[in-house]
């Protein structure tokens, strides 16, 4: 693997970061292919070939982990957190939970294991369900997720 | 049986950068570097805590292949390889504000956790770091 792709790695984590911090905002394609160094045409296909996904799924799982974290956490109305995690419709993000998860949001809080707080960076890549659609990816671990 | 960890190890992809971060950005303290030759034994330590250290390491042979030293780079890169380090401070906010201003890439700012107050960051190879301000 040569320097330049080492640095290509780096900077889409970089990006990649990012999307964790600003979750909830719409996916700002511009912003992370400058902060990627790569043209906007080719931040997806480069995004996909770094981490196995394209951008836009990773913030699908990115928002579901934190609504999750939510539905287990608090007892706020579902259509108020699928607002707070970044989704534009309550329909939108049902199909989108139910996709990623397995259970509706409904069904997960009902079923969601016990809290265990762990080092929020620990929570947040091993409580977000998993890339591929599932009958049921919840059984991981659980914790403190803010961020 | 075990009374202590005394060595740690992550990967870096430069000693001379993992240095000047380590040392010079995050303020720990050399506790040895010493060229052996077939390698450079760096390790870190928080000052005052010399028991416990840190090896800085860089992949390469003849430890592992060529090759297999270029997967390790890749995936520190991807911040993947699983390299953490966690640290504790008296006080987080304002180690937050120094280490930012010494230009320290966070990924989080200090937040409130059951556990006490903490944030996280990466070093220049994408290793993760994180510093916590326990409860009192």
């Amino acid at each position: 693997m040569s320097r330049a792709a080492e640095e290509s790695n780096r900077r889409l984590l970089r990006a990649r970061d990012a999307m964790d911090r600003a979750y909830a905002q719409p996916l700002d394609v511009p912003a992370l292919a400058r902060i990627a160094h790569v043209s906007e045409a080719h931040f997806t296909r480069t995004f996909r070939a770094a981490f196995g996904e394209t951008p836009h799924r990773y913030l699908q799982r990115r928002r579901v982990e934190r609504a999750m974290f939510l539905l287990r956490e608090t007892r706020r109305p579902v259509t108020d957190i699928c607002f707070e995690v970044g989704f534009g419709s309550l329909g939108t993000f049902s199909r989108t939970f139910r996709d990623i998860v397995g259970h509706s949001p409904r069904e997960y809080r009902k079923l969601a294991p016990p809290t265990t707080h762990v080092p929020n960076c620990f929570a947040m890549a091993w409580t977000r369900p998993s890339s591929q659609s599932s009958p049921s990816s919840f059984g991981e671990v659980s914790g403190d997720a803010r961020s | 049986m075990f009374n202590a960890i005394t060595q740690s190890q992550i990967y870096v992809l430069d000693q001379d950068d993992a240095l000047d971060f380590y040392v010079g950005k995050l303020g720990l303290e050399v506790a040895a570097d010493v060229p052996l030759g077939f390698m450079r034994w760096l390790t870190v330590s928080v000052p005052g805590e010399p028991g416990r250290q840190i090896l800085l390491e860089k992949p390469g042979a003849p430890a592992m292949s060529e090759e297999t030293a270029q997967q390790v780079r890749e995936l520190v890169t991807k911040g993947a390889m699983g390299g953490w380090l966690i640290f504790t401070t008296d006080d987080c906010r304002k180690t937050y504000e120094t280490l930012l201003a010494r230009g320290v890439e966070f990924t989080e700012g200090p937040t409130e956790r059951p556990y006490g107050i903490d944030c996280g960051l990466r070093d220049p190879f994408g290793n993760r770091i994180r510093f916590t301000q326990p409860l009192g």
